[in-house]
């Protein structure tokens, strides 16, 4: 078998395991769906400034929801898991089978993305369906592209952080610690057009604010034109880069002791 | 082709200051059991994993089944089978599942019912890894490491924390893999396991090889052997002028001796003449443990915390 069907082949394996874990189905699958019905709950009727007008709140969470659902699926998904195999030796064994390495984390890339297609459908169909969101049908290239950018970005740096994680045990927290706070203020689980410039700037250095403004602005009904925000894309992709070359450098296979 | 399934020359390897392989020499044919035995941090582990690809070395010639291990070649991969001393599967798949998983990597793949046959999962072929007991899991290792047929098998202490019926078992299975044509390389702590399994055996210590040969011809090295028996109360001097005894205060005696016809006889000529019995009286041969313990049991920085202990214990159950 060449290298793509042995991915192909691992990711099939990989997602059996996946959907029989109850931690990893929960926190990456389940969660981002609970918010989505949490958050519109909570202030499905209210109103939020956008630029151009008012959007309903549905309007701003179905696309923050989509953001947080490729961030769990690729990146906390595949940095707990991977850190997970990594103590157990499964990594090692790996390397000690003819399977090539590309191949092995191929896999897990096909996997994690499939979670976040999976997602992705589940999370537009319920806005459109339950929530009177508008399916921006016209911006569909720039849902798309922003889509495929984000995960690729989240991906790499899923793999990128486990060359910090030093046990499986340590990985939720690490991962959580560096997502979570990022997640609040990057106007995704609540708007942040009130917050303090400072706060925004801050924000702005890393790749969830730009993530999320992408897929906001696909779906904000007053954005006319093909909806492609290059600048967020061309920040998110470097952070991409910069996680492939950390991964490059750093990523073991061996489990730390 | 040449008939060695490994052959290793001046291999090196060291770890900042620490040398932990210094110029080990070993050859291993096809088909042979091989065991490589040494206390933790001998430099076992270290050389097993050049042999597998998974560590570089610093120094010498390395030909695993005519490869080196260190180019780490897909080919090479796809020949050797290795059972590392983690676990290291997938919790969530079932036996079944993960052999086929593992038996896809390989051109020439084992057939799935055999391999689990021969480890004997057979029954638990469709439970999950999570919910195996400790000895199953380490069958499932051994399962996965015969997944793509290996010519040569990697077996890191694969009986550790087994209960003395899964270790029986365990070296059955052994014993079929070497019916089979298998080579198989072998480290662990348990000397008898070495003994009944290997064909021939390496003592490493700090880094070198120091003893190597079959179980045997390294156990007729080792001449003495022991007798043991208690005084009985009021038979002084029963010991008087015998070489090597030595007298503990609890009135055990040990006698170590090439001549154990000769000892025996002035022995219990002098109980006959007292009329008394040698209590509780055993006659030893040395074992593997015995000539391992002789070669590094004077390290004691190095020597096994479990190795000392069983001494006694062992040589009491051997009468």
């Amino acid at each position: 078998m060449n290298t793509a069907a042995l991915a192909l082949r691992q990711a099939r394996y990989e997602m059996r395991a996946f959907w029989r874990n109850p931690a990893a189905a929960f926190f990456t699958f389940v969660f981002p769906l609970m918010f989505l019905v949490i958050f519109n709950v909570v202030f499905g009727n209210g109103t939020i400034e956008a630029p151009g007008g008012e959007i309903n709140f549905s309007t701003f969470y179905v696309p923050a929801i989509l953001a947080f659902s490729v961030i769990s699926a690729c990146y906390t998904n595949i940095a707990i898991s991977v850190s997970f195999a990594r103590d157990r030796g499964v990594l090692k064994r790996m390397r000690g089978t003819p399977m090539p390495a590309l191949a092995y984390l191929g896999g897990r890339i096909m996997q994690a993305v499939a979670v976040a297609l999976i997602l992705v459908v589940i999370v537009i169909a319920a806005g459109v369906v339950f929530y009177g969101v508008e399916f921006p049908g016209d911006k569909l290239p720039a849902l798309a592209v922003s889509l495929i950018v984000g995960a690729a970005a989240f991906c790499a740096l899923g793999l990128a952080i486990t060359a910090v994680i030093p046990n499986a045990d340590a990985a939720p927290a690490v991962v959580n610690a560096s997502i979570l706070p990022l997640l609040f203020i990057s106007n995704i689980f609540i708007p942040t057009s009130q917050a303090p410039g400072w706060l925004n700037d801050f924000a702005s250095i890393f790749p969830i604010v730009h993530f999320a403004e992408t897929l906001h602005g696909v779906f904000n009904p007053f954005e006319t034109g093909s909806g492609f925000e290059a600048k967020s894309l061309a920040v998110i992709a470097a952070w991409g880069l910069a996680g492939v070359a950390v991964a490059v450098r750093y990523f073991t296979w061996q489990p730390r002791k | 082709m040449t008939d060695l399934a490994i052959d290793v020359r001046g291999l090196r390897k060291r770890y900042g200051d620490l040398e932990a392989v210094k110029g080990v020499n070993l050859q291993v044919a096809r088909a042979e059991v091989f065991a490589l035995l040494g206390p933790n941090g001998a430099g076992k582990t270290t050389a097993v994993e050049i042999l597998e690809g998974h560590r570089e070395r610093d120094g010498g010639e390395v030909r695993v089944l005519g490869f080196d291990p260190g180019r780490r070649e897909r080919a090479f991969k796809e020949r050797i089978g290795v059972v590392l001393q983690e676990t290291g599967v997938e919790p969530y798949l079932t036996v079944e599942e993960t052999v086929e998983l593992y038996r896809g990597y390989y051109p020439h793949p084992r057939p799935l019912d055999e391999v689990i046959d021969l480890v004997g999962l057979t029954e638990q072929r469709r439970t999950r890894v999570i919910k195996l007991s400790g000895g199953q899991q380490r069958r499932l290792d051994v399962a996965v490491g015969l997944a793509g047929d290996p010519e040569l098998l990697f077996l890191d202490e694969p009986t550790t924390g087994f209960d003395p019926a899964a270790r029986r078992d365990a070296w059955e299975m052994i014993k079929g893999l070497q019916a089979l044509g298998k080579t198989i390389f072998l480290t662990t702590h348990y000397m008898d396991e070495a003994e009944i399994l290997a064909g021939r055996v390496a003592i490493i210590r700090r880094g070198e090889i120091v003893a190597l040969g079959s179980p045997r011809d390294l156990i007729d090295t080792e001449a003495r052997t022991l007798i043991r028996f208690r005084i009985p109360p009021g038979a002084a001097g029963l010991v008087d002028g015998i070489e090597g005894a030595d007298v503990q205060p609890d009135a055990y005696v040990t006698i170590a001796t090439v001549d154990p016809t000769g000892i025996l006889h002035l022995l219990t000529g002098r109980a006959i003449d007292r009329g008394v019995e040698l209590g509780e009286l055993q006659v030893a041969r040395a074992s593997l443990e015995d000539v391992y313990l002789r070669y590094v049991g004077e390290d004691p920085a190095q020597e096994s915390a479990e190795a000392a202990p069983s001494r006694g214990s062992r040589r009491r159950g051997r009468s």
